[in-house]
Protein backbone atom coordinates (compact mmCIF):
# COMPACT_ATOMS: atom_id res chain seq x y z
CA UNK A 1 0.00 0.00 0.00
CA UNK A 2 1.13 3.43 -1.02
CA UNK A 3 1.68 6.03 1.82
CA UNK A 4 0.58 8.80 2.55
CA UNK A 5 -0.46 12.43 1.36
CA UNK A 6 2.97 14.26 0.41
CA UNK A 7 4.45 15.94 3.75
CA UNK A 8 2.42 15.03 6.25
CA UNK A 9 5.26 12.73 7.49
CA UNK A 10 7.25 15.49 7.71
CA UNK A 11 4.96 17.71 9.68
CA UNK A 12 6.76 19.98 12.29
CA UNK A 13 5.51 20.42 15.63
CA UNK A 14 4.62 24.17 14.46
CA UNK A 15 1.83 22.85 12.63
CA UNK A 16 -0.28 23.09 15.29
CA UNK A 17 0.34 27.02 14.62
CA UNK A 18 -0.81 26.56 11.48
CA UNK A 19 -4.00 24.97 12.12
CA UNK A 20 -4.97 27.28 14.18
CA UNK A 21 -4.47 29.96 11.81
CA UNK A 22 -6.70 28.09 9.34
CA UNK A 23 -9.50 27.77 12.04
CA UNK A 24 -9.73 31.83 12.14
CA UNK A 25 -8.75 33.07 8.82
CA UNK A 26 -8.87 31.31 5.36
CA UNK A 27 -5.36 30.41 4.39
CA UNK A 28 -3.88 28.95 0.99
CA UNK A 29 -3.86 25.15 1.22
CA UNK A 30 -0.61 23.13 0.38
CA UNK A 31 -2.85 21.04 -2.49
CA UNK A 32 -5.47 23.48 -4.20
CA UNK A 33 -2.97 25.85 -5.93
CA UNK A 34 -3.29 28.85 -4.01
CA UNK A 35 -7.44 28.97 -3.42
CA UNK A 36 -8.13 30.15 -0.33
CA UNK A 37 -9.73 27.66 2.00
CA UNK A 38 -10.97 27.34 5.66
CA UNK A 39 -11.33 30.50 7.92
CA UNK A 40 -13.79 31.39 11.17
CA UNK A 41 -16.68 30.94 8.88
CA UNK A 42 -16.41 27.54 7.68
CA UNK A 43 -15.17 26.50 10.81
CA UNK A 44 -18.00 28.10 12.54
CA UNK A 45 -20.67 26.14 9.97
CA UNK A 46 -19.11 22.97 10.24
CA UNK A 47 -19.21 23.24 14.18
CA UNK A 48 -22.97 23.77 13.90
CA UNK A 49 -23.71 21.02 11.40
CA UNK A 50 -21.54 18.64 13.36
CA UNK A 51 -23.53 19.67 16.81
CA UNK A 52 -26.99 19.41 14.63
CA UNK A 53 -26.08 15.67 13.49
CA UNK A 54 -25.11 15.23 16.86
CA UNK A 55 -28.12 16.17 18.80
CA UNK A 56 -30.54 15.30 16.65
CA UNK A 57 -29.04 11.35 16.84
CA UNK A 58 -28.73 11.72 20.52
CA UNK A 59 -32.51 12.94 20.83
CA UNK A 60 -33.76 10.00 18.86
CA UNK A 61 -31.69 7.03 20.78
CA UNK A 62 -33.26 8.98 24.14
CA UNK A 63 -36.73 9.23 22.56
CA UNK A 64 -36.28 4.82 21.94
CA UNK A 65 -34.24 4.25 24.59
CA UNK A 66 -34.75 5.95 28.05
CA UNK A 67 -38.60 5.05 28.28
CA UNK A 68 -37.70 1.26 27.56
CA UNK A 69 -34.36 1.15 29.46
CA UNK A 70 -36.31 2.73 32.60
CA UNK A 71 -38.95 0.26 32.33
CA UNK A 72 -37.33 -2.97 31.80
CA UNK A 73 -35.36 -1.96 34.77
CA UNK A 74 -38.63 -0.97 37.05
CA UNK A 75 -39.93 -4.70 35.76
CA UNK A 76 -37.04 -5.98 36.31
CA UNK A 77 -36.67 -8.29 33.01
CA UNK A 78 -35.08 -7.72 29.77
CA UNK A 79 -31.88 -8.11 31.14
CA UNK A 80 -30.05 -10.01 28.49
CA UNK A 81 -31.63 -7.74 26.04
CA UNK A 82 -30.70 -4.52 27.38
CA UNK A 83 -26.89 -5.84 28.68
CA UNK A 84 -26.16 -8.14 25.97
CA UNK A 85 -27.32 -5.60 23.37
CA UNK A 86 -24.70 -2.78 24.75
CA UNK A 87 -21.77 -5.50 24.94
CA UNK A 88 -22.63 -6.54 20.91
CA UNK A 89 -23.12 -3.03 19.85
CA UNK A 90 -19.62 -2.25 20.39
CA UNK A 91 -17.75 -4.81 18.24
CA UNK A 92 -20.15 -2.62 15.18
CA UNK A 93 -17.09 -0.91 13.26
CA UNK A 94 -18.59 2.36 12.93
CA UNK A 95 -16.46 2.69 9.41
CA UNK A 96 -18.62 -0.02 7.89
CA UNK A 97 -21.91 1.81 9.16
CA UNK A 98 -21.61 4.72 7.76
CA UNK A 99 -20.04 3.88 4.25
CA UNK A 100 -23.21 1.03 3.96
CA UNK A 101 -25.79 4.11 5.03
CA UNK A 102 -23.94 6.02 2.06
CA UNK A 103 -24.41 3.19 -0.30
CA UNK A 104 -27.61 1.72 0.86
CA UNK A 105 -29.99 3.94 2.81
CA UNK A 106 -28.70 7.54 1.07
CA UNK A 107 -26.92 10.36 2.10
CA UNK A 108 -27.71 13.51 3.87
CA UNK A 109 -28.95 13.87 7.90
CA UNK A 110 -32.20 12.39 7.61
CA UNK A 111 -30.80 9.26 6.63
CA UNK A 112 -27.52 9.69 9.00
CA UNK A 113 -28.68 10.92 12.12
CA UNK A 114 -31.21 7.96 12.42
CA UNK A 115 -28.45 5.56 12.16
CA UNK A 116 -26.18 7.40 14.39
CA UNK A 117 -28.84 7.37 17.25
CA UNK A 118 -28.25 3.18 16.85
CA UNK A 119 -25.13 4.24 17.97
CA UNK A 120 -26.41 6.01 20.98
CA UNK A 121 -29.02 3.38 21.89
CA UNK A 122 -27.21 0.49 23.89
CA UNK A 123 -25.49 2.58 26.30
CA UNK A 124 -28.30 4.44 27.00
CA UNK A 125 -30.63 1.62 27.42
CA UNK A 126 -28.01 -0.41 29.56
CA UNK A 127 -27.15 2.31 31.74
CA UNK A 128 -30.95 3.38 32.07
CA UNK A 129 -31.79 -0.48 32.72
CA UNK A 130 -28.71 -1.13 35.32
CA UNK A 131 -29.38 2.57 36.90
CA UNK A 132 -33.04 1.76 38.13
CA UNK A 133 -32.89 -2.01 37.87
CA UNK A 134 -30.30 -1.38 41.20
CA UNK A 135 -32.30 0.81 43.40
CA UNK A 136 -33.05 -0.51 46.26
CA UNK A 137 -36.33 -2.52 46.15
CA UNK A 138 -37.59 -1.31 49.82
CA UNK A 139 -37.42 2.40 48.85
CA UNK A 140 -39.74 1.13 45.99
CA UNK A 141 -41.94 -1.14 47.90
CA UNK A 142 -42.21 2.19 50.29
CA UNK A 143 -42.90 4.59 47.48
CA UNK A 144 -46.04 1.66 46.81
CA UNK A 145 -47.28 1.38 50.04
CA UNK A 146 -47.48 5.01 50.24
CA UNK A 147 -49.85 4.76 47.02
CA UNK A 148 -47.35 5.67 44.03
CA UNK A 149 -48.49 4.62 40.48
CA UNK A 150 -45.83 2.62 39.07
CA UNK A 151 -45.03 5.13 36.48
CA UNK A 152 -44.72 7.50 39.86
CA UNK A 153 -42.50 5.21 41.28
CA UNK A 154 -40.32 5.08 38.19
CA UNK A 155 -40.72 9.27 37.62
CA UNK A 156 -40.77 10.39 41.03
CA UNK A 157 -38.29 7.68 42.85
CA UNK A 158 -36.54 4.99 40.32
CA UNK A 159 -35.10 7.81 37.90
CA UNK A 160 -33.76 10.40 40.41
CA UNK A 161 -31.89 7.77 42.35
CA UNK A 162 -30.68 6.27 38.79
CA UNK A 163 -29.83 9.84 37.54
CA UNK A 164 -26.19 9.16 37.78
CA UNK A 165 -25.97 5.85 35.97
CA UNK A 166 -28.49 6.99 33.54
CA UNK A 167 -26.49 10.30 32.87
CA UNK A 168 -23.28 8.36 32.38
CA UNK A 169 -25.04 6.13 29.31
CA UNK A 170 -26.29 9.42 27.75
CA UNK A 171 -22.68 10.61 28.24
CA UNK A 172 -21.02 7.66 26.70
CA UNK A 173 -23.87 7.65 23.80
CA UNK A 174 -23.06 11.71 22.98
CA UNK A 175 -19.13 10.68 23.17
CA UNK A 176 -19.98 7.94 20.51
CA UNK A 177 -22.83 10.02 18.45
CA UNK A 178 -20.04 12.90 17.84
CA UNK A 179 -17.24 11.01 17.51
CA UNK A 180 -18.63 8.88 14.43
CA UNK A 181 -20.31 11.67 13.33
CA UNK A 182 -16.46 13.06 12.21
CA UNK A 183 -16.83 10.80 9.32
CA UNK A 184 -20.50 11.68 8.42
CA UNK A 185 -18.99 13.30 5.36
CA UNK A 186 -18.56 9.71 3.73
CA UNK A 187 -22.46 10.12 4.06
CA UNK A 188 -23.24 14.08 2.36
CA UNK A 189 -23.49 15.23 5.64
CA UNK A 190 -20.74 18.10 6.18
CA UNK A 191 -19.51 17.98 9.75
CA UNK A 192 -15.74 19.20 11.34
CA UNK A 193 -14.83 15.41 9.61
CA UNK A 194 -15.11 17.43 6.11
CA UNK A 195 -11.75 19.02 7.37
CA UNK A 196 -10.09 15.91 7.64
CA UNK A 197 -12.15 13.36 5.51
CA UNK A 198 -11.38 16.26 2.20
CA UNK A 199 -7.60 16.50 2.94
CA UNK A 200 -7.31 17.45 -1.16
CA UNK A 201 -9.45 20.18 -0.59
CA UNK A 202 -8.14 21.84 2.94
CA UNK A 203 -4.66 20.62 3.12
CA UNK A 204 -2.62 19.62 6.13
CA UNK A 205 -3.72 22.79 8.50
CA UNK A 206 -7.59 21.66 8.03
CA UNK A 207 -6.37 18.23 8.60
CA UNK A 208 -5.03 19.27 11.83
CA UNK A 209 -7.51 22.44 12.59
CA UNK A 210 -10.40 19.35 11.94
CA UNK A 211 -9.05 17.47 14.64
CA UNK A 212 -8.50 19.82 17.37
CA UNK A 213 -12.08 21.15 16.60
CA UNK A 214 -13.72 17.51 17.50
CA UNK A 215 -11.62 16.77 20.27
CA UNK A 216 -12.72 20.40 21.46
CA UNK A 217 -16.30 19.85 20.74
CA UNK A 218 -16.40 16.23 22.46
CA UNK A 219 -14.30 17.59 25.71
CA UNK A 220 -17.32 20.79 25.84
CA UNK A 221 -20.00 17.85 25.19
CA UNK A 222 -18.86 16.19 28.00
CA UNK A 223 -18.33 18.40 30.21
CA UNK A 224 -21.73 20.29 29.84
CA UNK A 225 -23.28 17.09 30.49
CA UNK A 226 -21.33 16.02 33.50
CA UNK A 227 -22.53 20.16 34.75
CA UNK A 228 -25.95 18.76 34.10
CA UNK A 229 -25.68 15.66 36.00
CA UNK A 230 -24.30 17.55 38.75
CA UNK A 231 -27.37 19.80 38.34
CA UNK A 232 -30.09 16.84 37.95
CA UNK A 233 -28.18 14.31 40.78
CA UNK A 234 -30.51 15.16 44.05
CA UNK A 235 -28.42 17.04 47.11
CA UNK A 236 -29.15 14.12 49.32
CA UNK A 237 -27.06 11.71 46.83
CA UNK A 238 -24.46 13.87 46.24
CA UNK A 239 -23.82 13.68 50.00
CA UNK A 240 -23.84 10.16 50.08
CA UNK A 241 -21.25 9.30 47.61
CA UNK A 242 -18.60 11.82 48.95
CA UNK B 1 12.56 6.47 -16.09
CA UNK B 2 9.87 5.68 -13.72
CA UNK B 3 6.77 3.26 -14.74
CA UNK B 4 3.66 4.24 -14.82
CA UNK B 5 3.15 0.93 -12.82
CA UNK B 6 5.42 2.59 -10.35
CA UNK B 7 4.17 5.94 -10.08
CA UNK B 8 0.68 4.32 -9.46
CA UNK B 9 2.43 1.88 -6.72
CA UNK B 10 4.02 5.15 -4.97
CA UNK B 11 0.41 6.60 -4.53
CA UNK B 12 -0.99 9.59 -5.76
CA UNK B 13 -3.27 7.89 -7.67
CA UNK B 14 -6.28 10.46 -7.67
CA UNK B 15 -5.43 12.29 -4.37
CA UNK B 16 -6.38 8.93 -3.17
CA UNK B 17 -3.60 6.70 -1.67
CA UNK B 18 -5.86 3.51 -1.08
CA UNK B 19 -5.25 0.48 -3.55
CA UNK B 20 -7.92 0.18 -6.68
CA UNK B 21 -9.53 -2.65 -7.12
CA UNK B 22 -11.57 -3.91 -10.15
CA UNK B 23 -14.75 -5.20 -8.47
CA UNK B 24 -16.15 -7.76 -11.14
CA UNK B 25 -18.50 -7.21 -13.65
CA UNK B 26 -20.93 -9.09 -12.33
CA UNK B 27 -21.32 -6.78 -9.40
CA UNK B 28 -21.46 -3.57 -11.49
CA UNK B 29 -23.93 -4.45 -13.34
CA UNK B 30 -26.72 -4.44 -10.48
CA UNK B 31 -25.39 -0.82 -8.67
CA UNK B 32 -27.93 -1.57 -5.79
CA UNK B 33 -26.55 -4.70 -4.73
CA UNK B 34 -26.45 -5.98 -1.57
CA UNK B 35 -24.11 -8.47 -1.50
CA UNK B 36 -22.63 -10.25 -4.24
CA UNK B 37 -21.69 -13.63 -3.86
CA UNK B 38 -19.40 -14.40 -6.91
CA UNK B 39 -17.05 -11.74 -5.86
CA UNK B 40 -17.24 -12.92 -2.69
CA UNK B 41 -16.33 -16.31 -3.14
CA UNK B 42 -13.62 -15.03 -5.65
CA UNK B 43 -11.91 -12.67 -3.29
CA UNK B 44 -12.06 -13.55 0.02
CA UNK B 45 -8.28 -14.45 0.55
CA UNK B 46 -7.91 -10.26 -0.18
CA UNK B 47 -8.84 -10.08 3.33
CA UNK B 48 -6.17 -12.04 5.17
CA UNK B 49 -3.54 -9.31 4.76
CA UNK B 50 -5.92 -6.70 6.50
CA UNK B 51 -6.80 -8.82 9.03
CA UNK B 52 -3.20 -9.88 10.37
CA UNK B 53 -2.72 -5.81 9.85
CA UNK B 54 -5.70 -5.48 11.95
CA UNK B 55 -4.23 -7.47 14.51
CA UNK B 56 -1.03 -5.88 14.11
CA UNK B 57 -2.63 -2.77 15.82
CA UNK B 58 -4.98 -3.91 18.07
CA UNK B 59 -2.87 -6.43 20.19
CA UNK B 60 -0.17 -4.16 20.71
CA UNK B 61 -2.39 -1.50 21.48
CA UNK B 62 -4.03 -3.68 24.18
CA UNK B 63 -1.07 -5.41 25.63
CA UNK B 64 0.48 -1.50 26.33
CA UNK B 65 -2.72 0.02 27.32
CA UNK B 66 -3.49 -2.90 29.72
CA UNK B 67 0.48 -2.89 31.22
CA UNK B 68 -0.05 1.22 31.39
CA UNK B 69 -3.39 0.87 33.31
CA UNK B 70 -2.37 -1.77 35.25
CA UNK B 71 0.59 0.13 36.33
CA UNK B 72 -1.33 3.16 37.38
CA UNK B 73 -3.53 1.00 39.09
CA UNK B 74 -1.25 -0.40 41.36
CA UNK B 75 -0.03 2.87 42.04
CA UNK B 76 -2.95 4.57 42.54
CA UNK B 77 -4.09 1.80 44.64
CA UNK B 78 -1.10 2.28 47.00
CA UNK B 79 -1.32 6.65 46.75
CA UNK B 80 -5.13 6.73 47.28
CA UNK B 81 -5.19 10.64 46.95
CA UNK B 82 -4.19 9.85 42.76
CA UNK B 83 -7.15 8.20 41.78
CA UNK B 84 -9.60 10.95 41.22
CA UNK B 85 -6.36 12.70 38.97
CA UNK B 86 -5.89 9.65 37.02
CA UNK B 87 -9.49 9.09 36.70
CA UNK B 88 -10.29 12.04 35.06
CA UNK B 89 -7.13 12.39 32.95
CA UNK B 90 -7.98 8.60 31.59
CA UNK B 91 -11.36 10.31 31.20
CA UNK B 92 -10.37 12.87 28.79
CA UNK B 93 -7.84 10.87 27.18
CA UNK B 94 -10.97 8.46 26.36
CA UNK B 95 -13.62 11.32 25.62
CA UNK B 96 -11.54 12.52 22.50
CA UNK B 97 -12.71 10.82 19.60
CA UNK B 98 -10.23 7.96 17.90
CA UNK B 99 -10.29 10.21 14.45
CA UNK B 100 -9.65 13.44 16.31
CA UNK B 101 -6.68 11.65 18.13
CA UNK B 102 -4.98 10.08 15.14
CA UNK B 103 -4.21 13.52 13.45
CA UNK B 104 -3.65 15.43 16.75
CA UNK B 105 -0.55 12.84 17.23
CA UNK B 106 -0.02 12.95 13.14
CA UNK B 107 2.52 15.66 13.50
CA UNK B 108 4.00 13.95 16.15
CA UNK B 109 4.38 10.17 15.33
CA UNK B 110 3.34 10.69 11.70
CA UNK B 111 1.39 8.03 9.22
CA UNK B 112 1.27 4.21 10.01
CA UNK B 113 0.81 1.76 12.49
CA UNK B 114 2.88 3.53 15.55
CA UNK B 115 0.04 6.56 15.35
CA UNK B 116 -2.47 4.11 15.39
CA UNK B 117 -1.30 1.59 18.06
CA UNK B 118 -0.67 4.98 20.36
CA UNK B 119 -3.89 6.07 20.16
CA UNK B 120 -5.75 2.57 20.74
CA UNK B 121 -3.52 2.20 23.98
CA UNK B 122 -4.66 5.79 24.78
CA UNK B 123 -8.28 4.32 24.75
CA UNK B 124 -8.21 1.21 26.77
CA UNK B 125 -6.05 3.17 29.83
CA UNK B 126 -9.56 4.26 31.19
CA UNK B 127 -11.96 1.59 31.19
CA UNK B 128 -9.43 -0.87 32.48
CA UNK B 129 -7.78 1.41 34.88
CA UNK B 130 -11.33 1.90 36.40
CA UNK B 131 -12.03 -1.72 36.42
CA UNK B 132 -8.65 -2.82 38.09
CA UNK B 133 -9.42 0.20 40.87
CA UNK B 134 -13.25 -1.32 41.13
CA UNK B 135 -11.65 -4.55 41.53
CA UNK B 136 -8.93 -3.83 43.93
CA UNK B 137 -11.59 -1.42 46.65
CA UNK B 138 -14.03 -4.31 45.82
CA UNK B 139 -12.04 -6.75 48.19
CA UNK B 140 -13.69 -6.99 52.25
CA UNK B 141 -11.83 -5.41 54.28
CA UNK B 142 -12.17 -8.78 56.22
CA UNK B 143 -10.53 -10.85 53.81
CA UNK B 144 -7.65 -7.96 54.25
CA UNK B 145 -7.76 -8.62 57.81
CA UNK B 146 -7.45 -12.55 57.78
CA UNK B 147 -4.95 -12.13 55.40
CA UNK B 148 -2.46 -9.91 57.33
CA UNK B 149 -3.64 -12.13 60.62
CA UNK B 150 -1.65 -14.95 59.15
CA UNK B 151 0.93 -12.89 58.51
CA UNK B 152 1.30 -11.72 54.85
CA UNK B 153 3.09 -8.77 54.21
CA UNK B 154 1.56 -6.25 52.16
CA UNK B 155 3.31 -6.94 49.06
CA UNK B 156 1.51 -10.52 49.77
CA UNK B 157 -1.89 -9.14 50.36
CA UNK B 158 -1.83 -7.48 47.24
CA UNK B 159 -0.51 -10.59 44.68
CA UNK B 160 -2.46 -13.57 46.58
CA UNK B 161 -5.13 -12.11 48.11
CA UNK B 162 -6.66 -8.66 46.28
CA UNK B 163 -5.60 -9.24 43.22
CA UNK B 164 -6.73 -12.80 42.11
CA UNK B 165 -10.51 -11.59 44.00
CA UNK B 166 -10.42 -8.30 41.59
CA UNK B 167 -9.76 -10.73 38.37
CA UNK B 168 -13.44 -10.88 37.23
CA UNK B 169 -13.42 -7.37 36.93
CA UNK B 170 -10.09 -6.79 35.54
CA UNK B 171 -11.01 -8.59 32.63
CA UNK B 172 -14.43 -7.28 32.66
CA UNK B 173 -12.66 -4.18 31.77
CA UNK B 174 -10.12 -5.76 29.25
CA UNK B 175 -12.98 -7.41 27.16
CA UNK B 176 -14.84 -4.22 27.23
CA UNK B 177 -11.60 -2.51 26.11
CA UNK B 178 -10.78 -5.12 23.62
CA UNK B 179 -14.17 -5.16 21.52
CA UNK B 180 -14.30 -1.78 21.34
CA UNK B 181 -10.47 -1.49 20.37
CA UNK B 182 -11.28 -3.76 17.47
CA UNK B 183 -14.09 -1.81 16.32
CA UNK B 184 -12.46 1.21 16.11
CA UNK B 185 -9.01 0.01 14.66
CA UNK B 186 -10.55 -0.36 11.51
CA UNK B 187 -10.46 3.66 11.20
CA UNK B 188 -6.78 3.36 10.88
CA UNK B 189 -7.32 3.05 8.06
CA UNK B 190 -7.42 7.54 7.88
CA UNK B 191 -3.84 6.99 8.56
CA UNK B 192 -2.65 4.95 6.32
CA UNK B 193 -2.14 1.90 8.85
CA UNK B 194 -4.11 -0.18 7.23
CA UNK B 195 -6.43 -3.05 8.67
CA UNK B 196 -9.78 -3.82 7.59
CA UNK B 197 -10.90 -0.74 7.63
CA UNK B 198 -8.77 -0.86 4.00
CA UNK B 199 -11.66 -2.74 2.61
CA UNK B 200 -14.11 -0.26 3.85
CA UNK B 201 -12.82 3.12 2.89
CA UNK B 202 -11.15 4.48 -0.72
CA UNK B 203 -12.40 2.82 -3.64
CA UNK B 204 -14.26 0.47 -1.44
CA UNK B 205 -16.84 3.19 0.00
CA UNK B 206 -19.37 2.32 -2.62
CA UNK B 207 -18.41 -1.53 -2.41
CA UNK B 208 -21.36 -2.95 0.39
CA UNK B 209 -20.04 -6.66 -0.62
CA UNK B 210 -16.46 -5.93 0.49
CA UNK B 211 -17.76 -3.56 3.68
CA UNK B 212 -20.06 -6.35 5.02
CA UNK B 213 -17.08 -8.98 4.18
CA UNK B 214 -14.64 -6.78 6.42
CA UNK B 215 -17.18 -5.70 8.86
CA UNK B 216 -18.42 -9.44 9.49
CA UNK B 217 -14.39 -10.42 9.95
CA UNK B 218 -14.43 -7.29 12.90
CA UNK B 219 -16.67 -8.76 14.55
CA UNK B 220 -15.54 -12.19 14.25
CA UNK B 221 -12.45 -10.70 15.48
CA UNK B 222 -13.82 -9.33 18.42
CA UNK B 223 -16.12 -12.52 19.54
CA UNK B 224 -13.00 -14.42 19.32
CA UNK B 225 -11.30 -12.54 21.23
CA UNK B 226 -13.81 -11.48 23.44
CA UNK B 227 -14.64 -15.57 24.18
CA UNK B 228 -10.71 -16.41 25.22
CA UNK B 229 -10.84 -13.60 27.92
CA UNK B 230 -13.97 -14.97 29.34
CA UNK B 231 -12.13 -18.16 29.72
CA UNK B 232 -9.09 -17.29 30.93
CA UNK B 233 -11.48 -15.97 33.61
CA UNK B 234 -13.20 -18.91 33.94
CA UNK B 235 -9.50 -20.84 34.34
CA UNK B 236 -8.23 -18.14 36.48
CA UNK B 237 -11.09 -18.03 38.98
CA UNK B 238 -11.91 -21.88 40.20
CA UNK B 239 -14.20 -21.15 42.76
CA UNK B 240 -16.62 -18.81 41.51
CA UNK B 241 -17.36 -22.10 39.33
CA UNK B 242 -17.69 -23.86 42.52
CA UNK B 243 -20.14 -21.07 44.39
CA UNK B 244 -22.19 -20.80 41.45
CA UNK B 245 -22.71 -24.86 41.36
Amino acid sequence: MAKGVPGVNSLPFASFIGAFEFIFSPQESNVTGGKKVGGFDKSVELLIKHLEVTLVALAIALVVALPLGLWLGHRGKGEQFAVGLSNAARAIPELAVIALVAVLIGVGLGNVAPVLAILGIPPILNNAYVGVQQVDRATVDAARGMGMSEMAIVRKVELPIAIPTVMGGIRSAAIAILATATIAPLAGVETLGDFIINRNVYGENGLLAGAILVALLALAIEGSLALLQRRLTSDGLKLKTV
Amino acid sequence: MASPLLLAAAGEVGGDFFRERDVGDLCQAQPGHLFCWDWAKENIDRFGTPTVQHLQIVIPAILIGFAAAFALALLAHRIRWLQPPLLAATGILYTIPSIAFFFLLLPLTGLGRDTAIIVLAAYTLQIIFRNTILGLNNVPASVKDAARGMGFTSRQILWKVELPLAVPEIIAGLRVAVVSTIAIATLAVLISAGGLGTEMYGSNLNFPTAIIIAGAIVILMAFALDSILLLIQRLTTPWRRVSQA
